[in-house]
């Protein structure tokens, strides 16, 4: 008997001692897999890039030279149009669910900014190609803006209620015992108190839109011309990577590299920058 | 917190007995207000509104297929006949090998995270993961496309073709791009959902109830898989169905890796699509109306399926959560 108790013992062991390394080893893949995209990401995106890629427009393939200034541009203007859509929407819309909302009203939108924020992003295209491109009869850098703008908004309002419910009531007491109306209580004192988590999910989502292909692929279709006013076609960065990553031109691939290592470095950047920031807040 | 806030609407300026110069700027207040909740609403009428258009966009192909649709597997431009049963079984299958990978691989690394991990190690380790998740998902197709498809050609569905090749899975000639290759890059993508949702899922669970096992003799496995486990399950599998949501929807990584074929076929190994791969690759170049309208219902279908998927995941991790807020 006790000799079975001492098997059972040793047996409980070895498989604790198995379980915990495989547990260990899959944090291990999971880190592995992220080092293994960024580092040959990186190492070569780094080893296409050059002055040129960053300063010329592009060329066919054939002719030397040529980079991707239009589209490093392209990225920037749809993040700022889709930015400009949706902080307004988005902010005030945290506002109504953190101070003003009625429960039952504010549980129903609360659940609808999740299910829109579920939605997968190439549906969110197709729905701004229907609303916007079919008829405009146009695709443009303003209907690329709207479909980042309805992958941004439900996210920018739930950090935002989010952020804004961190504030402490005392606060918004002490400003309304002061006499003032409550609209500016909101904005002069319950909103500044949340500024930090506003902006860090403000940044999550523009890193995010920046990245983002899908929704663009029969919105702002993609260009080489940069801006040509609003109503035109407009290249990015990730249309740019897909575009190249399929192309059978050797010169074109490496222009997909060096722009993934452009993107890597806008994206991670900013979620580095952010998080950083905000822990440092924190303690 | 709701309440309290309600009695300080009474007390603000609105009610009849105010003074009047306090009435007047319960005015701007209102506006204020209402101006927060024109925008809230905002956010319905887009999601209405997007079934709406949706539906009725798709209604050349709903009419003129009718149910047939998403059992024909026939995808041809020229003869206006589309089916979408290769892109949903494309969509589930690759779905399928992504959680597959990604689930045991994500428990492990969560079970890692909050109970096995050194204090200094935690943080890094999760924020390590939770930048994979940033990672635009083109960037990813790319490098699925250029590093992971050898790999899966050669190495990968070789051995699986010579060693497994009596199962119906991993017959026929290696690829590259396919469902296999597909699957991977989903496993990499839903990775960290999983893991994150894992992770916040155990560290709800009371110390004492580690502590109690412990006091039992049990080795660290038995607490992690008979005290921990058990009390987080629901919102694990939320976490998994959400990673799920996720993998049904990615739409550039998996276009980029899965080789674009309208084939229905058990082999893991040949090119197929996806819902959203098809709509990726073929909107674009849609030339009529049935075939706009057949792509339209794909997205609709798509729609219909993350959000089901998608309000299943919510419910379970938010009760796994506000069980969290109860115990606190």
């Amino acid at each position: 008997m006790n000799n079975l108790n001492e098997r059972g013992h040793a047996r409980r062991k070895w498989i604790n001692r198995i379980m915990l390394v495989l547990s260990g080893t899959a944090a291990a893949i999971a880190i592995l897999i992220l080092a293994l995209i960024l580092g040959y990401a990186m190492i070569k995106g780094i080893s296409y890039l050059n002055l040129t890629l960053l300063t010329q427009a592009s060329k066919p393939v054939g002719e030397t030279g040529g980079g991707m200034r239009n589209e490093i541009f392209g990225t920037l203007i749809l993040v700022a149009l889709g930015s400009i859509i949706a902080l307004p929407i988005g902010l005030l819309a945290g506002v109504y669910l953190a101070e003003y909302a009625n429960p039952k009203l504010a549980a129903t939108i609360r659940f609808t900014a999740d299910i829109l924020a579920g939605v997968p992003s190439i549906v969110v295209g197709v729905f701004v190609y229907a609303i916007m491109v079919i008829p405009m009869h146009s695709y443009s850098a303003v209907s690329g803006g709207v479909a980042l703008a309805i992958i941004m908004v439900p996210v920018v309002a739930r950090t935002a209620e989010e952020s804004l419910r961190l504030v402490p009531d005392s606060m918004r007491e002490a400003a309304l015992a002061l006499g003032i109306t409550r609209w500016r209580a909101v904005v002069g004192v319950v909103i500044p108190g949340a500024m930090t988590g506003i902006i860090t999910g403000i940044m999550l989502a523009v890193a995010r839109i920046a990245g983002e292909t899908a929704p663009l692929l029969f919105t702002a279709l993609g260009s080489s011309f940069g801006l040509q006013g609003l109503l035109k076609p407009i290249g990015s960065l990730s249309l740019l990577i897909y575009h190249y990553a399929l192309s059978p031109y050797k010169s074109q691939q490496q222009q997909a590299w060096a722009g993934a290592f452009l993107l890597i470095v806008l994206v991670l950047g900013i979620n580095i920058i952010v998080r950083w920031v905000s822990n440092r807040k924190q303690f | 917190m709701a309440i309290k806030r309600n009695e300080q609407k009474t007390l603000t300026p609105g009610s009849m007995k105010c003074p009047r110069f306090i009435r007047r700027s319960g005015y701007t207040d209102n506006i204020f207000s209402n101006l927060t909740l024109f925008f809230a609403i905002v956010m319905v009428v887009i999601l209405v509104a997007l079934v709406i258009i949706l539906t009725r966009d798709a209604m050349p192909a709903i009419n003129k297929f009718g149910f047939s649709f998403i059992t024909n597997t026939m995808w041809n431009p020229v003869t206006d006949v589309f089916g979408a049963l290769p892109a949903i079984y494309g969509t589930l299958i690759t779905s399928l090998i992504g959680l597959l990978i990604a689930v045991p691989i994500s428990f492990g690394a969560a079970i890692f995270l909050v109970e096995l991990a050194p204090n200094w190690l935690k943080g890094p380790a999760s924020f390590i993961i939770e930048m994979l998740a940033a990672i635009p998902s083109v960037i990813i197709g790319l490098w699925g496309l250029y590093v992971l498809v050898p790999v899966v050609r050669h190495p990968i569905e070789k051995w699986l073709g010579s060693h497994l090749g009596g199962l119906p899975f991993f017959q026929g000639p290696p690829f590259g791009v396919g469902f296999l290759a597909a699957g991977l890059v989903l496993a990499i993508m839903t990775i960290p959902i999983i893991t994150a949702v894992s992770r916040d899922s155990m560290k709800a669970v009371p110390n004492e109830q580690r502590e109690a096992m412990y006091a039992l003799g049990a080795t660290r496995w038995e607490v992690i898989n008979k005290a921990v486990l058990p009390y987080c399950r629901t919102g694990m599998v939320g976490g998994v169905i959400l990673g799920l949501g996720r993998a049904l929807g990615e739409t550039m990584a998996v276009t980029m890796v899965i080789g674009n074929s309208n084939k229905l076929t058990a082999s893991l190994f040949s090119p197929g699509t996806t819902i959203a791969s098809t709509i990726a690759s073929q909107f674009g170049e849609a030339s009529t109306g049935v075939q706009t309208g057949s792509l339209i219902e794909l997205a609709l279908i798509l729609f219909g399926v993350t959000l089901i998927v998608n309000v299943i995941a919510r419910t379970l991790v938010w009760r796994m959560t506000s069980l969290k807020a109860a115990k606190k």
